[in-house]
């Protein structure tokens, strides 16, 4: 009946077949809007994953793929088997440790400080304050931690110097890397992540507050007893992401702020594979550390959105 | 279902700034007088307290690199200068603006933005757009086609070799499409598409209208809120990224503004750490001119950011429902 009225926008309960040849006719355009962006995937996406052959290649730089010869897994034994292996999996490991134990509650404690503040604009004012560093590129927030940190001139060594104590060599002892890591990812990131909880504590029904001032409680308790269990799915949810993203540190402001002398706690398996390959031309080894590295990241983010089915009943994709 | 969120979470919001007004007498009768009202007001205090001090410690890094631009640079590196600017001159500033292709960069870097932004919108609203329609055939499997990308990816050198093999290494071009689609921003696109209801077209296809004149004629202007959203995420990003155009750009006069930075503010620090342990005296550094150059590479940053925080918080929000 609707048939013969107008074209269907539905279709989808006709069988597959037919369905198809009546979209392909009809939705002919649709699929030339897709041609764009498919090729783009293909191109830009895919077509570097079918590099990652590379890995099981030694791969010649000036013969390209075919004069390469087979080496199997050659490559990845000699990651596996070198000293930088243990190093940059710690290494990553302890950053993201460092970045779950401060940076993620940070954001949570920030969000509700906000929305709890009574005096409208100067809640507002902190969270534009903490909200702009996440705007400010990566090259100019490590710029700014190396200039701040600079033994002779920079401003935290001049305070430190005015207390009566030496200057630190912040950027060049591995003792210090993961703290001036962590802190500049905290300054930089906390606001942005704020916005996600700051939109759950404002979706929590106020009757329920109101309900609890009847009953007595005071803010402590409110916060306690309403706030934080109506923000749990989105914190667990969260922390999940946070965690299937462990092996993905963020290697550009890595790159940016160690050196040879910080190795020891600084270089993490995506640097790592960088320097191999960028630096030293050794586009196979690379490529192997690189592959290694996204098997992990991928069996962690599934496992993750396994685990976050389990726990919040909600997938995240 | 999650549509339904969306709507449920914007009206409670809504319903909250409203019932916020009508029941801040009441509240605070409330409050005031059955209970404990000094602990409330010595708690609304220690926030208030807590809040400014939050926003002076972020502040601050951003307030001294201002100040030591502006200042002497003797003063500056004794330490004089902390919370407000000491000999002010403007010496750092004319020196900066005279450091070797700045305005070059700076140039590079607004053609980047403005053209690479139309080119990520060009391509992410298309595919979003036919993403979005239920009945695109395969359409589950071109989903999982894109969004597996977000899952694994091959990495850094196997991409460098794309680019070179597709001859794109030191290509302005080779940087405005190699980083058409961001999976995720395209993503939003195609849940902010969807919320559209099938109503508005349905009337347009009775007309004989194609899909390509009703994306151009309704969709488009519909989501002028997400289409800004989303070429907001797509600017932020051209404006600040750096690692591949170090990668893949080799003449100088290609470079954009934040490869230029690294150059003079990180690695030129970094080498003075190092040569300080082994000599143990400062070098003669314009600290201020760093400074001065920070300065000048984002103050486009902070002048778009009232726009920029506006937006991204609209799609941030969404972003987090839709998951």
């Amino acid at each position: 009946m609707r048939k013969n009225v107008h074209r269907e926008i539905d279709l989808s309960r006709q069988p597959f077949k037919r369905r198809l040849q009546r979209t392909m006719v009809r939705d002919w355009d649709l699929y030339l809007l897709l041609i764009p962006g498919i090729i783009w995937f293909l191109m830009f996406c895919y077509k570097p994953m079918y590099g990652l052959r590379m890995a099981f290649y030694d791969y010649n730089v000036f013969k390209g793929m075919k004069g390469s010869t087979f080496v199997g897994l050659a490559n990845f034994q000699e990651f596996m088997s070198g000293p930088d292996f243990f190093r940059t999996i710690k290494n990553t490991f302890m950053i993201s440790l460092w970045q779950i134990l401060i940076c993620f509650p940070a954001p949570i404690v920030l969000a509700i400080a906000i929305t709890e503040m009574r005096n409208k604009f100067v809640s507002k004012l902190t969270q534009t304050a903490t909200f702009l560093p996440h705007f400010i590129s990566v090259v100019v927030v490590c710029g700014l931690v190396v200039n701040f940190l600079s033994p002779s001139t920079g401003i935290i060594n001049l305070l430190l110097n005015k207390l009566g104590i030496e200057s630190k060599y912040f950027m060049v002892k591995p003792e210090y890397f993961r703290g001036v890591y962590t802190s500049m990812t905290l300054w930089q990131n906390s606001g942005f992540n704020a916005i996600v909880y700051i939109a759950a504590l404002m979706g929590i029904d106020p009757q329920l507050y109101e309900a609890a001032i009847v009953d007595g409680a005071g803010k402590w308790k409110r916060i306690v007893h309403i706030t934080i269990p109506s923000i749990m799915p989105t914190v667990v949810t969260m922390f999940v992401l946070q965690v299937g993203k462990m092996v993905k540190v963020g290697y550009e402001s890595i790159l940016l702020l160690y050196k040879p002398t910080t190795y020891a706690t600084a270089d993490v398996i995506a640097t790592y594979a960088y320097r191999v390959g960028i630096g030293n031309r050794n586009y196979g080894l690379a490529t192997a550390v690189g592959l290694f590295e996204a098997i992990i990241a991928l069996i962690m983010v599934v496992g993750a959105n396994r685990l976050s089915k389990r726990v919040t009943e909600s997938t995240i994709w | 279902m999650r549509k339904i969120e969306i709507l449920n979470v914007k009206t409670t919001i809504i319903e909250k700034l409203k019932k916020n007004k009508a029941n801040s007498f009441k509240k605070n009768e409330l409050s005031n007088h059955l209970l404990e009202s000094r602990g409330e007001k010595i708690f609304n205090v220690i926030m208030i307290v807590l809040g400014l001090l939050i926003t002076v410690v972020t502040l601050y890094p951003l307030w001294y690199t201002l100040i030591a631009s502006v200042s002497k640079p003797l003063l500056v590196e004794s330490g004089a200068v902390v919370l407000l600017p000491k000999g002010i001159s403007f010496d750092s500033y004319v020196q900066a603006a005279k450091k070797d292709g700045f305005w070059m960069a700076y140039a590079n870097t607004m053609f980047y933005t403005v053209f690479g932004v139309l080119v990520n919108m060009a391509f992410s609203t298309t595919m979003a757009y036919a993403l979005s329609k239920k009945r695109l055939g395969f359409r589950k499997f071109f989903t999982l086609f894109t969004v597996f990308t977000m899952w694994f990816s091959a990495g850094i050198i196997p991409l460098f070799i794309t680019f070179k093999d597709f001859g794109l290494l030191n290509t302005r071009s080779g940087i405005l499409f190699g980083f058409a689609i961001n999976t995720y921003n395209m993503i939003i696109l195609k849940s902010f598409f969807e919320q559209v209801p099938d109503s508005l077209e349905e009337a347009a296809f009775m007309d004989g209208a194609s899909n390509i004149r009703i994306l151009t004629t309704i969709y488009l202007p519909l989501s002028k809120p997400a289409l800004a959203t989303v070429g907001m995420f797509y600017a932020v990003n051209r404006w600040n990224s750096y690692f591949w155009a170090m990668n893949l750009l080799r003449d100088d006069n290609k470079m954009p503004l934040q490869v230029l930075l690294k150059k003079l503010i990180v690695d030129r620090v970094a080498n003075e750490t190092e040569a300080a342990i082994v000599t143990a005296q400062s070098l003669s550094s314009p600290t201020t001119v760093i400074y001065a150059i920070i300065v000048l590479a984002i103050i486009p940053m902070m002048v778009a950011y009232p726009f920029v925080q506006k937006y991204f918080k609209t799609g941030l929000t969404i972003g987090a429902v839709k998951g």
